[in-house]
């Protein structure tokens, strides 16, 4: 190519390249333009949700200006009307805005709440209520409106899932099936301030009961008037405990203010509990904590070391809850034959569970179905009854296997269907026993991960071998626990039918000596424990931490928790 | 174009409807139902359930009862929020979804369209690889990781900063909304990143082009009527379905982030089998997607003449 | 272009009667033609050689590195890549004879040398407390900060003992016995100690692991091996590579077969659609709106059920139906868009003049010219799959555990990002790699197949 000749490659080149730049330049002006635009059409959007109101105006973790803590939940309650609600989370918020006859202390020890004194005898209870007792539209609290909420929560209509909570109470189950109209109900007011109840049969821990949401009182008048949408919104309920709801956006904000009509406001120090954020993400709210939104949160396994670098202050307790694999005992199942499960115990060690797999303090490896924090006859009940433990011992696991496959004239165990749901945790613990039994007795484990209502369908028609389950406390009683396995239980989804058992439950229903009762829990822990109707996996732990300025909240295994209603802020 | 409109409108319905029945009845196909506990509950009292609920009546009994409710608008009670109305639940948490998608898919379209355009003109230069090697990144990490990691960008932000410049969740102002539909908006906008690029390369030596060069038309003419939006017509195609995925598939970032949109809602009603709101949303989003297509056909036909609706 | 220098020979006429209309060089079809392009594009060769490398990973690497991938070592969870530990044997644990531990001179002392099995604790009852906490750092005491991991409490004055076996790691640890008064409310009384743990195994697990070929080959208080792990272990103590090949089938067969098929399905279905315009189409476009709209997940169950997957058994198959059934409809859509567009275009009436039959226009000069977009979607659509089979395998829909895949792998890595990152990034960037191999091969086709592209050498 000689100099001088004309370069239409080049020309070509630097076409392309002038209309290069000019295009680029065009972009970069539309571009701006588009980030002008984009910039006004945002701040149009906020303020446009401003006029909807789905805002979570959000104050720093601890406000202590304000009187102000922060905090988040991890759902939404589903609905706060106190004789349907459920899960843990309505329980919660209930307990600072509801206050029952009786209600436990910072100590966790249960104190006179709308009651100020009882008398609980053998066939019935009578509770005084006492005269400060408001409701937050300035009204007394009755006993009328105890036996409402009471009726309300087993009539049939109603549909509380809770209302066998209430059948320690004369025909409450007649009516709860049906069978009687709901003004038969073993409760009445005899005056303003008195009420009277029945019981069905005699009953050790009535007190214990009535600490519980469902028994929390509803003004009859406001019901009717909230015309079925009690509990749905702040503006539909009657609050008569330390909070009220000031606020609440549904799936964004619920805001609670110290209640002036309650009758021991002086005890509450908070003014404003604020939840301006519901997610059920873990690290959602780590980040949230870290930046100083919210005064408290949990911490799971993974992100336990990165708040041990951070050198925080870090509690934990147990939540009061036990898990344990479940056999299915039915007739066409493989696993209701006790050599296979016994071998199956032998090879399993809780501890290595506990202490290598979840790794989480404040778990406790499981050892029995009840859980160490229940009290006995003077301490602990598992002080006073030690559950009988087992050493892994995988020859004998082993040669029990073979001597079960001989029985059975089989030469390999069908494959087993481990039945769980689809959380993290629980995926990752079927995993560990898959390889667990793979690798100790050559079990082919099929881990048959369901969600959450599948789960529960599949449980109930009993299409499994195996499978994760856990228990947490209604009240405050090894009762709770103790009845778990008796045949009539619904919620012994294995079926599990030892006639011994079922004696022993009943003993425990109805005698109101303490030393009987427990001595009967003791021997339903020995006996499940030697017909390994259930493995025993953990007692669950929460690991958390707080804002070192809050102080006084209180965490317990049964009852609201955690409970902010004695919290208050220390400046440093 | 008006009776155009309208025939695609009744063309909706009846789609909506058909989404409708198709729902309602997969749904009873799966096991459990929402009266189904945690706690296990006695059978006569299962019973008395049902029949509060109209669940023990034929199937088709139910799906004719359905469907005239939801001629009059109303979707019914749901049945893990036992006293909230279906229509409230979409009313205060729809908004919040689709300001969410609406920034996401603006974001996504914008960036897209901008980028696209520039990795055309730059093709197999610095700019190009550079945007393809974010693009890649853009969609092999999932939006579950993408907002994880802006979060924690969030807070280490307001760390250094030393006070909070952009909350680290919540919803209602400008700053709780530009990160969540940034990120909610970025696998998307990868996608129409490569998109508009294909389709700027398709057209760069397009007859019209060359013409419109040979008449000697100034360049940055050439580039945004006859380059540009030609290009961009694959890109609307897209849209519609994609604001409709964005809205409905934001549940992630919406837990994330804590912000109270409908997305949430919506998954939590399939694995809780909440009937009446699965069908709520569901015709909702149906609803919503079969107006976005018909919005993008429209807005397809006003930009490209040559597709002309009839 | 090429250059050429001429020479007076080439001005000479040719020979009468010489083939001078024989074309000489072979003739060449549209796909040879555009394989020709391909060998050339240099981006795409990398790509084809990245997907050679990947399926050799997949299907030949588990004959190279054959670790059980279901195998799991509680010892060894979530260890970095390339550790090299050492541990020394001993014998299995014994309980603690706690009756006879005595009292410590110390305030606070080891029972016995602290291991990976356990440290056993021992301290001097303090004054006025009622019971003691104790907490595990990793770093040394310091007044005002926090003291670490709350390993538990002894609820008695008595009970001055405390036995962790928590999660025990070979590094120093920093232990601290707080005293508590009657209510249970910590009290100034701190000690604390510091302890190294020294990383041991059993002489049966040893045997069990294959590290000794028999219990006595190993002396008490020998050290020995452990293996290392090149790409480190995962969240059960798995071998990460060994998972990382095994994940590789079901993922890129998800996400390679999936996107594959539904991108065809929605070409075919586009196509037609829009070739035939008018109420064919809006019937068409009608039903891809509607399959749009159906839940995802409630479907994706009511598929489950549909095809009798039993608990436990692989779905890989009617997972792959289920996505292609449900995900078409996009690509159908953006096809149909740009056959519209191109129904109009000048050649195309030009090839109809010209006798072209239907098919022969829609294959022969539409798709090609809608090629661009369909290999932007198909390449989009691999991660998607990927993600969208790990996201169906948790909730127990895809594959069952303990079959592993990359996607399932980000999930469960993403959790412990900031403490063992390798379990995120290695699947990640696997993923990321086969998006960018799919993505530069899209390209390259693209460049190769686009018959504008070709008139432009």
């Amino acid at each position: 190519m000689t100099e001088n000749a004309p370069n239409t490659e080049l020309d070509v080149q630097s076409a392309q390249d002038d209309f290069n730049r000019s295009a680029g330049l065009k972009l970069l002006w539309y571009a701006l333009l588009a980030v002008i635009g984009l910039a006004l059409l945002m701040v149009l959007l906020s303020w446009g949700s401003k006029k909807l109101g789905a805002t979570s105006d959000s104050s720093p973790g601890i406000d202590a200006t304000n009187n102000t803590i922060s905090l988040i939940l991890s759902q939404e309650p589903p609905q706060l009307d106190s004789t349907l609600a459920t899960d843990m989370v309505s329980n919660m918020v209930l307990g600072h805005v509801m206050e029952g006859l009786l209600r436990y202390d910072e100590n966790n020890a249960l104190v006179p709440g709308i009651a100020e004194r009882w008398d609980i005898r053998e066939n019935g209870a009578t509770f005084w209520i006492r005269d400060s007792a408001r409701w937050s539209n300035g009204d007394p609290v009755t006993a009328a409106d105890f036996v409402f909420a009471w009726r309300k929560s087993v009539d049939p209509a109603n549909a509380s899932e809770y209302a066998f909570i209430l059948f320690p109470i004369k025909n409450a189950e007649a009516i709860n099936t049906g069978k009687l109209p709901k003004e038969e109900l073993g409760v009445r007011a005899t005056d303003e301030r008195t009420l009277e109840v029945t019981f069905e049969r005699p009953i050790a821990f009535f007190d214990k009961l009535v600490a519980f949401s469902t028994f929390s009182p509803v003004q009859e008048a406001f019901y009717n008037q909230a015309n079925g949408r009690y509990g749905a919104d702040a503006e539909t309920i009657l609050y008569n405990g330390p909070f009220s709801i000031s606020r609440w956006v549904h799936g964004a904000h619920l805001r609670l203010e110290k209640n002036p009509y309650y009758w021991d406001a002086d005890r509450i120090k908070l003014d404003v509990i604020d939840f301006p954020y519901f997610t059920t993400d873990t690290n959602a709210a780590l980040n949230l904590f870290k930046d100083g939104s919210i005064a408290y949160t949990g911490l799971n396994a993974e992100n336990l070391q990165d708040a041990l670098n951070r050198r925080w202050h870090l509690d934990r307790l147990q939540d009061g809850s036990v898990f344990f694999m479940e056999f299915n005992h039915r007739e066409d199942r493989i696993t209701r034959h006790r050599k296979l499960r016994k071998a199956m115990q032998l090879v399993f060690d809780p501890k290595e569970l506990v202490y290598k797999v979840i790794k989480l303090p404040g778990f406790l490896p499981g050892e029995s179905i009840f859980p160490v924090w229940l009290r006995g006859v003077d301490g602990y009940l598992r002080a006073e009854y030690p559950a009988p433990v087992w050493e892994v011992d995988i020859p004998r696991a082993q040669a029990l296997l073979a001597e079960f496959k001989q029985e059975m004239g089989i030469d390999k165990i069908p494959p087993l269907m481990l039945l769980t749901g689809d959380n993290p945790a629980s995926a990752k613990q079927s995993e560990y026993f898959q390889a667990l039994y793979k690798q100790t007795l050559d079990l082919d484990i099929r881990i048959d991960k369901q969600i959450f209502k599948q789960r529960l369908a599949k449980m109930t028609s009993g299409e499994f071998d195996l499978v994760m389950a856990g228990w947490g406390p209604d009240f405050d009683d090894p009762l709770t626990f103790g009845d778990l396995f008796s045949s009539w239980n619904l919620n012994n989804r294995g079926r599990y039918a030892n006639p011994e058992v079922d004696r022993w439950v009943r003993v425990a229903q109805e005698s109101l000596d303490a030393k009987t009762r427990m001595d009967a829990f003791g021997k339903i822990q020995d006996l499940l424990f030697e017909d390994v109707a259930l493995l025993p996996q953990y007692e669950r732990g929460v690991v958390f931490v707080t804002d070192p300025r809050l102080h006084g909240m209180v965490r317990r295994a049964v009852g609201p928790d955690p409970d902010f209603t004695n919290a208050y802020i220390v400046e440093p | 174009m008006l009776s155009y409109t309208l025939k695609r409108l009744l063309q909706g319905v009846i789609t909506v409807w058909f989404i409708a029945t198709a729902t309602f009845f997969a749904m009873h196909q799966v096991p459990g139902d929402p009266l189904t506990t945690d706690k296990a509950v006695p059978e006569d009292i299962r019973k008395n359930l049902e029949e509060k609920y109209g669940l023990d009546k034929p199937l088709f009994e139910q799906y004719t009862i359905f469907l005239s409710n939801i001629t009059r608008g109303d979707f019914g009670i749901s049945f893990t929020q036992k006293n909230r109305r279906v229509n409230d639940i979409i009313r205060e948490q729809f908004p919040v979804s689709a300001t969410l998608g609406i920034l996401a898919i603006i974001f996504a379209a914008l960036g897209g369209i901008l980028w696209g355009a520039l990795t055309a003109l730059y093709r197999n230069k610095l700019p190009d690889i550079v945007i393809m090697f974010l693009v890649i990144l853009g969609i092999s990490v999932p939006s579950f990781v993408m907002a994880a990691l802006g979060q924690m960008g969030l807070v280490s932000l307001n760390d250094t900063l030393g006070f909070s410049v952009l909350p680290v969740a919540g919803w209602g102002t400008v700053q709780h909304m530009l990160v969540p539909s940034l990120v909610l908006g970025l696998g998307t906008m990868a996608y129409l990143t490569r998109l508009m690029r294909s389709s700027m390369l398709e057209i760069v030596n397009a007859d019209y082009v060359r013409t419109a060069k040979a008449k000697g038309l100034p360049a940055s003419r050439i580039f945004t009527k006859h380059q540009l939006r030609n290009a961009v017509l694959p890109v609307i195609t897209v849209l519609g379905p994609a604001i409709a995925a964005i809205t409905t598939g934001g549940f992630v970032v919406e837990s994330i982030f804590a912000i109270p949109g409908l997305g949430r809602f919506f998954v939590q009603a399939v694995q809780q089998l909440d009937y009446t709101v699965i069908m709520g949303t569901t015709v909702f989003y149906g609803a919503f997607l079969v107006f976005m297509v018909i919005l993008v056909d429209l807005l397809y036909g006003f930009i490209d003449p040559r597709v002309r609706i009839s | 272009m090429s250059e050429s220098t001429f020479s007076a020979d080439d001005f000479k006429p040719l020979p009468k009667g010489a083939a001078a209309e024989v074309i000489t060089r072979p003739s060449m079809s549209y796909w040879q033609d555009a394989w020709r392009r391909l060998k050339e594009n240099r981006r795409a060769i990398i790509s084809l050689w990245i997907i050679i490398g990947l399926l050799a990973f997949t299907l030949i690497g588990p004959y190279l590195w054959t670790v059980d991938h279901a195998k799991q070592n509680v010892d060894k969870i979530s260890e970095r890549p390339f550790t090299s530990t050492e541990a020394v044997l001993t014998t299995p644990l014994q309980p603690w004879d706690i009756g006879n531990r005595g009292t410590p001179s110390d305030p606070l002392a080891l029972a016995e040398p602290a291991t990976t099995q356990t440290a056993r604790l021992v301290w001097q009852a303090m004054p006025g407390a009622s019971a003691y906490r104790i907490y595990r750092n990793i770093f040394p005491y310091e007044p005002g900060a926090g003291l670490g991991l709350p390993l538990g409490e002894t609820l008695l004055p008595k009970d001055t003992y405390f036995e962790d076996r928590l999660d025990l790691q070979a590094k120093t640890y920093y232990y601290s016995v707080v005293g508590l008064d009657s209510q249970l409310r910590e009290t100034a009384q701190v000690v604390t100690l510091e302890v190294p743990v020294t990383r041991v195994i059993t002489l049966t697990e040893a045997t069990e692991r294959g590290l000794l070929s028999q219990a006595s080959d190993g002396k008490l208080g020998e050290k020995i091996h452990l293996g290392t792990h090149p790409f480190g272990t995962d969240y059960l103590g798995r071998d990460l590579l060994a998972r990382l090949m095994e994940g590789a089938r079901v993922s890129l067969f998800i996400g390679i077969v999936a996107p594959f098929l539904f991108v065809l399905v929605g070409v075919a279905y586009g196509s037609i659609a829009g070739f035939l315009g008018g109420a064919s189409d809006q019937v068409l476009m009608r039903f891809a709106d509607f399959v749009v709209a159906l839940p995802f997940l409630l479907f994706m169950i009511l598929f489950k059920i549909a095809f009798g997957i039993g608990p436990g058994e692989s779905g890989v198959m009617p997972m792959l139906l289920a996505l292609v059934l449900l995900s078409w409809p996009s690509t159908a859509r953006l096809v149909r868009g740009q056959i519209l567009q191109i129904r109009e275009e000048g050649y195309i009436n030009a090839a109809q003049l010209l006798g072209a039959n239907t098919s022969y226009l829609v294959l022969r000069h539409m798709i090609p010219n809608t090629l661009g977009v369909i290999l932007v979607t198909l390449t989009f659509a691999v991660p998607s799959a990927i993600f969208t089979e790990a996201f169906l395998s948790f909730i127990g829909m895809g594959v069952a555990p303990p079959t592993p895949s990359w996607g399932s792998m980000c999930n469960e890595g993403i959790k412990t990002m900031l403490t063992s990152p390798h379990e995120l990034i290695f699947p990640a960037l696997f993923i990321s790699v086969t998006v960018l191999a799919f993505n530069l091969l899209g390209d390259g086709l693209r460049d190769a197949l686009d018959s504008r592209m070709r008139s432009r050498e």
